[in-house]
């Protein structure tokens, strides 16, 4: 009686494992496939037939290339001060000062934190009579309106230092855990072989953590262009935003069609920086290595 | 008594002020994290005749919870948070009974399209929320289910559904397969056998991965704000009412939205790394 089990297990097992990830595939089918389909027909069809009326509306309203600009800006001027800070940031708790465990947690604490709450925290600082401006006060400099649309530059700041604040935590976990996957050795023994700290850093400590980095990278952009509830909290509609502009379009000018081809817009923008990344940095540790 | 060699002590004095400097970062990165925390919650513990003056004051002058009753009292504030917390549990249950069987298929069994099935995970975790809101409103719309608790949850599920299955994944592969030979040899059926010994051993990783998803879904906002019109969620309450509301009311909104947060991050301090660490790639 040992001939059928043996033959029958492969399929037993097969079949089980199929009907444990049944389930999941067809809630994702059902909340992920069906959407999206049905959210690029929303933006292409009209009631007579395919049309480009949706996307040639988004495309003629100036709000739509005022946010692609904002977004854009954000992008580049945030992720490189991001990548800066959660590196050093990892760095000093490498070095192992005294109370990493407390520096670790309190740094880590925005990581639970909302984008909405986050720019509510920052109003507290930016707004008029903030905290911020209390300080300038008490300087004997005069208030300034942070958040006002006529200052195009401290609005943008403001939105970059809350973002700053929120998401640099997550940059930092990713780098932290890639670190600790790193034996010591290498950086010993470079710095018996004389290395100085930047020597290390330049060259043991970056190319190894070189994939943590990678996955954050890809990660913070595709979240940095969902950029929203930040700039909603701090400037209302006057920083726009690819999302806040969806928003916009979906709730207060009633238009789910116009909606529906921006969403596409961010993800097409979204998938695009993914695909990008991972070529350039592929194409990269590729002429390292020969 | 001859006089003590001398030692040569600028290298012990050059660590020392690394040592300083280090410390001095350390102490300047965390006056950045933490700051805003203590002025929000300043703020949310301030009279509003207090936000109303003028330089601000640093120090708690009078507490006071008028500002923070104040909020709790506006209009759509608790149905917000009462539906905020019922969402967060419902995704949290419904995640774990689809996306567990699913992580623990992943931890056990080498299926044809393994692969592919853990690569389209991490697809769908790429998608931008908005995407997925806007077309499922207008499904919603259809099904009759729109501006209901079920709608949220039904769109924090779909959002927190991959990573419930990776790190449940990741929590089964830590269970040693030999228990689990262990209890089906004393007689255990495959069911048995999983309540018995695994998932007395996951429980603790479990709870873990749950508590992520219940603070995934009280922080999600545009989703929830689109899918609902009455029955907001606390975020999409506060967000609606931003344009409309006093400053004392959005600062109370903000130190109210943050206090799980800061819960949240000291329960998880342990798997911290391990969830965001790990389990990401």
């Amino acid at each position: 009686m040992t001939g059928p089990p043996i033959v029958r297990r492969p399929k037993r097992r097969l079949s089980a494992a199929f009907l444990l990830i049944l389930p999941s595939i067809i809630f994702m089918l059902l909340l992920f496939a069906w959407p999206m389909v049905s959210g690029v027909l929303q933006a292409v069809r009209s009631p007579d037939g395919f049309s480009m009326t949706y996307i040639n509306r988004m495309l003629a309203d100036p709000g739509f290339w005022a946010a692609v600009r904002n977004t854009l800006l954000l992008i580049v001027v945030l992720l490189p001060l991001q990548f800066m800070l959660a590196l050093a940031m990892a760095l000093l708790l490498q070095a192992r000062p005294k109370g990493q465990g407390v520096y670790f947690y309190l740094w880590a604490v925005p990581l639970g934190v909302s984008d909405l709450a986050a720019g509510l925290v920052w109003l507290s600082i930016f707004a008029d009579r903030g905290y911020l401006n209390s300080v300038m006060d008490a300087l004997g400099i005069g208030p300034v309106s942070w958040l006002s649309y006529e200052n195009y530059g401290s609005m943008f700041l403001a939105v970059v230092i809350a973002e700053l604040w929120r998401a640099t935590s997550l940059v930092m976990v990713i780098v932290v855990s890639g670190m600790q996957g790193i034996p010591k050795d290498y950086d010993e023994a470079a710095n018996v072989f004389g290395a100085t700290y930047l020597q290390r850093l330049r060259h043991v400590w970056l190319p190894l953590l070189k994939p943590s980095l990678q996955v954050a990278l890809i990660l913070r952009t595709i979240l940095a262009f969902q950029t929203f509830a930040v700039a909603q909290a701090l400037t209302g509609q006057d920083f726009q935003v690819l999302v806040g502009e969806t928003y916009r379009w979906y709730t207060a000018l009633q238009n789910p069609n116009v909606a529906s081809a921006l969403a596409l817009v961010v993800m097409a923008v979204s998938m695009l920086a993914a695909v990008v990344y991972l070529r350039l940095l592929r194409e990269d540790t590729g002429s390292g290595k020969r | 008594m001859s006089t003590p060699p001398r030692v040569n002590t600028a290298p012990l004095r050059k660590l020392r002020r690394q040592r300083i400097a280090i410390q001095v970062a350390c102490v300047a990165i965390t006056a950045f994290m933490v700051l805003p925390i203590y002025l929000i919650a300043l703020a949310a513990f301030s009279s509003r005749s207090a936000l109303n003056e003028f330089p601000q004051r640093f120090v708690p002058s009078a507490f006071s919870t008028e500002t923070m009753s104040t909020f709790l009292n506006s209009t759509g504030v608790i149905p917000g948070l009462v539906n905020s917390v019922l969402v967060g549990i419902a995704t949290l249950v419904v995640s774990l009974l689809v996306g567990a069987p699913a992580g623990y298929a992943i931890a056990r069994f080498a299926f044809p399209g393994r692969n592919n099935y853990q690569l389209f995970l991490l697809f769908t975790r790429a998608l931008p929320i908005v995407v997925l809101s806007v077309p499922l409103a207008q499904l919603f719309l259809t099904a009759g289910v729109y501006d209901t608790p079920l709608a949220v949850t039904l769109l924090h599920t779909a959002l927190a559904l991959p990573t419930t299955i990776l790190l449940t994944a990741s929590v089964f592969l830590a269970v040693p397969v030999d228990a689990e030979e262990a209890a089906r040899i004393f007689g255990c059926t495959p069911v048995g056998a999983f309540l018995r010994v695994v998932l007395p051993l996951a429980l603790p990783g479990v709870a873990a991965a749950s508590i992520f998803t219940f603070v995934m879904s009280w922080n999600e906002v545009l989703g929830a704000t689109i899918l609902t019109l009455n029955q907001r969620t606390l975020p999409a309450q506060v967000l609606s009412s931003l344009s409309d509301s006093p400053l004392a009311f959005r600062f109370a909104g903000g130190f109210f939205l943050i206090v799980p947060a800061i819960i949240f991050i000291a329960v998880m301090r342990k798997y911290l790394l391990n969830m965001w660490g790990t389990t990401i790639r």
